[in-house]
């Protein structure tokens, strides 16, 4: 008779079963997903330069790739001069980029004066305001909490050039400028850039008071709607006592992602489950730079802390995960639970068995 | 017609109408089982238990589920996961067995073949076994649909498209199906029928199929002995337990059952609560969008290996393997000609290895069916699928002149 063997029956069933489970889960994942370090939400300009060099350097390698090479010499000699365009091109785009973000350091490094910064803070008061009109497609939001939320260096940049800190200078040219281009005019020397953010810095305020909600509302709120926090793009939506009213609401929230659909080329998606269809990884480096996974997106760089990033995550899990807490609080009673179970079973096998040898 | 009498007690007056008495002997008393087991004799009492789970989570979840394209998505996240009390719960206990069904489909499965136990009269055990993975992986397919997300969608859009058999271009036939150009309501419609209905109770008969099969046979052993059943059970009640060579159903063999049953468990809501990721697919939680193709389609795990037998091939060719891989594990039975009903690694070296590179294989194909079909994998893929092949083409004849052990 065999030996019955259990423990090694057991060990190969865990190994087979572990095995696949690694193949098909860990390793399956990270071949399907392109990781992407985090900068730790420092907005320096080393993603953006290194994108750009990229770019140029794909272009270099498409000159002499022998797949892409066409045979007709008039077609061929076409994508040559096609492809140096574009490499002149992405060379002046690296240029202003690298001068962009060596201004951007410099401004940084001025002490600013907020006492000057609030006369001048009344020019970004013309458009950010509370219930201020949609400027391109979406509306500006209120300062009240830009100093806590938004990263210093992103502050800087918006006021220097808002295409280029938001990453989405792809989408702007001498024709078509950022809804909110003319602040370059504004406030423009070093001096003033630096107080402007002084003064909206030294009245931000406390880190306390930033709840998940207010970040989300102000980092991601503005495009995309969050249907489970009952949360469109216009705010919270109230509860109407007339639906005549209710629907006179729904049609200001269309228009409203009609025209962001218009400026941004599709409506940016419901975040309702987007803590359990995109891993908290993907999240915060796509919050961080939405380029470095979906390369030509629409979606600018939202220039939130990482602190901000953080309350961000927090409040879509509230949205698309909400019994967490109650999950983790129940799964130890449970397993307690099946522990106590499965230690009563094993006591009545042994029972049973001992007049069966 | 039966003489009645007048009850003398309550389990009298059921015995004469019921004969529970028989009945539970039948069931389990005097059910005999051959102590010469192991563990791997539990997984039908671990599959019991799991069904039941799925049964009774799915008839929670069915109270609140919406079979309609446009509230479906929402009815499972939102009112579900949020609104009702431990919908959650219910929803990944459903999630996660459904998934971890088929671990352990599989393991039973491998035993069944390592042990031989599909030979010498044990046939119709197998036979309706494979008809129970068949009529799991159509709940299983059916059920994947309902929460209406990408992958639901994809997937019916994809799995459907075979229907139109490559080169016979059978598109009427895909519409018939689906009840429309695409997956839209009336598939939705379709699918929800079947997986709460029409496929349930097909699987209930097919349990009852599957245990009737194992009354005559009785269940194998781990030595492929052939025990005198009558001798031994006589043996017991007359009361030599330690010496005889079998053990009654209840509450012998079932007390084995629930202590493997009780790790199980353990290991399942460890599941659950800490790492049901792996059931439920992140893709499928973007709400269903026939605009927008997702960048990577692949079935749920188990049916990966068959996945990747349709795909490295030209289509119509495909389609073939994959029909031969959906329907050759029934056939097992008659392609095995050797006489030997025993542990495949006492069978001689031939099957031994047969045995282990079938279950290898089957991993390195799952493994390849999630990945892109693309350089190295693609190239994996399709040795690997010629491989399963040819490992079922060959097994009539390795088996034929295997040497009686």
């Amino acid at each position: 008779m065999m030996k019955n063997n259990e423990t090694l029956i057991l060990a190969v069933i865990v190994f087979f079963s572990l095995v696949t489970y690694f193949l098909v889960e860990p390793f399956a994942h990270k071949v399907l997903h392109k990781h992407v370090d985090s900068k730790d939400f420092v907005y320096d300009g080393t993603d953006d330069i290194a994108q750009v060099q990229n770019t140029i350097t794909k272009l270099e390698s498409d000159k002499t790739d022998q797949e892409k090479i066409q045979k007709d010499e008039e077609k061929e000699t076409l994508r040559q001069k096609n492809i140096l365009e574009s490499i002149v091109s992405a060379k002046s785009k690296l240029e202003m980029k690298k001068t962009f973000f060596a201004d951007l350091k410099r401004i940084s490094s001025l002490k600013g004066n907020a006492t000057k910064g609030k006369d001048l803070y009344v020019s970004c008061t013309g458009c950010h305001y509370d219930g201020a009109e949609a400027m391109g497609g979406v509306f500006p939001p209120t300062l009240k909490n830009a100093g806590l939320i938004y990263d210093k260096n992103y502050l800087i940049g918006i006021i220097k050039d808002p295409a280029i800190i938001s990453n989405v200078d792809h989408k702007f040219d001498e024709m078509v400028l950022h809804p909110m281009d003319s602040v370059k005019y504004m406030v423009s020397t070093d001096e003033d850039i630096a107080n402007v953010v002084a003064y909206i810095l030294e009245t931000a305020p406390k880190a306390e008071s930033l709840t998940p909600k207010i970040a989300y509302e102000n980092a991601c709120g503005r495009c995309h709607a969050l249907k489970y926090e009952n949360w469109t793009q216009l705010g919270t939506k109230p509860i109407f006592k007339h639906k005549k009213d209710e629907l006179a609401y729904d049609i200001k929230v269309l228009e409203y992602e009609d025209a962001i659909k218009v400026y941004m080329g599709k409506l940016p998606p419901d975040l309702s489950m987007y803590t359990r269809s995109r891993s908290q990884d993907f999240l915060r480096t796509f919050i961080e730079n939405p380029q470095n996974h979906l390369a030509g997106t629409a979606m600018p760089r939202t220039g939130v802390t990482a602190d901000t990033a953080e309350k961000v995550l927090e409040h879509l899990k509230d949205a698309g995960d909400t019994k967490r807490h109650e999950r983790e609080e129940i799964a130890i009673y449970v397993m307690i639970y099946i522990v106590i179970f499965a230690i009563f079973a094993f006591l009545w096998k042994k029972q049973v068995w001992r007049d069966l040898h | 017609m039966a003489n009645f009498k007048k009850a003398t007690s309550i389990k009298d007056w059921l015995n004469q109408r019921l004969a529970i008495e028989k009945v539970e002997k039948v069931m389990g008393s005097e059910y005999w089982i051959p102590k010469n087991i192991n563990f791997l004799w539990a997984m039908g009492m671990v599959l019991v238990i799991t069904f039941a789970m799925l049964l009774v989570s799915g008839i929670f979840l069915l109270m609140y589920y919406q079979p309609n394209v446009d509230l479906a998505f929402d009815s499972v996240n939102y009112t579900i996961m949020r609104e009702v009390d431990f919908g959650w719960l219910w929803r990944h206990v459903h999630g996660v067995a459904a998934s971890v069904v088929f671990l352990i489909i599989y393991i039973h499965m491998f035993t069944g073949i390592y042990y031989g136990s599909y030979k010498k009269g044990r046939e119709m055990i197998w036979i309706s076994g494979m008809l129970l993975f068949v009529a799991f992986s159509a709940e299983a397919f059916s059920g994947y649909m309902l929460p209406w997300g990408q992958m639901s969608y994809w997937a019916g859009m994809v799995i459907t498209n075979l229907f139109a058999g490559g080169s016979l271009h059978a598109d009427g036939f895909v519409e018939w199906i689906r009840g429309d150009y695409v997956p839209a309501q009336a598939f939705l419609g379709r699918f929800f029928m079947l997986h709460v209905l029409l496929i349930p109770l097909a699987i209930t008969g097919l349990i009852g199929l599957h245990f009737a099969a194992l009354r005559i046979p009785h269940v194998n052993n781990q030595d492929g002995e052939e025990i005198d059943f009558d001798a031994e059970s006589k043996k017991y009640l007359a009361g030599d337990k330690a010496g005889s060579k079998v053990m009654r159903f209840a509450n012998d063999f079932m007390s084995k059952d629930m202590m493997v049953v009780g790790v199980y468990l353990v290991f399942f809501f460890y599941l659950v609560f800490f790492n049901y990721s792996f059931a439920m697919d992140p893709v499928n939680f973007d709400p269903a969008d026939g605009l927008k193709t997702p960048a990577h389609i692949y079935p749920e795990w188990y049916f990966l290996w068959s996945y990747e037998i349709l795909r490295p091939f030209s289509v119509d060719l495909g389609l073939i393997l994959f029909a031969f891989a959906q329907v050759i594990f029934v056939l097992l039975p008659f392609l095995d000609r050797s006489p030997n009903a025993i542990a495949a690694n006492r069978r001689g070296p031939m099957f031994m290895i047969w045995f282990w590179l079938m279950l290898s294989n089957m991993i390195v194909l799952t493994a390849m069916g999630k990945l892109p079909p693309e350089g190295i994998y693609s190239s994996i893929g399709f040795v690997s699928a010629i491989v399963f092949v040819a490992q079922w083409l060959a097994l009539p004849f390795i088996t034929s002149f295997e040497k009686k052990v």
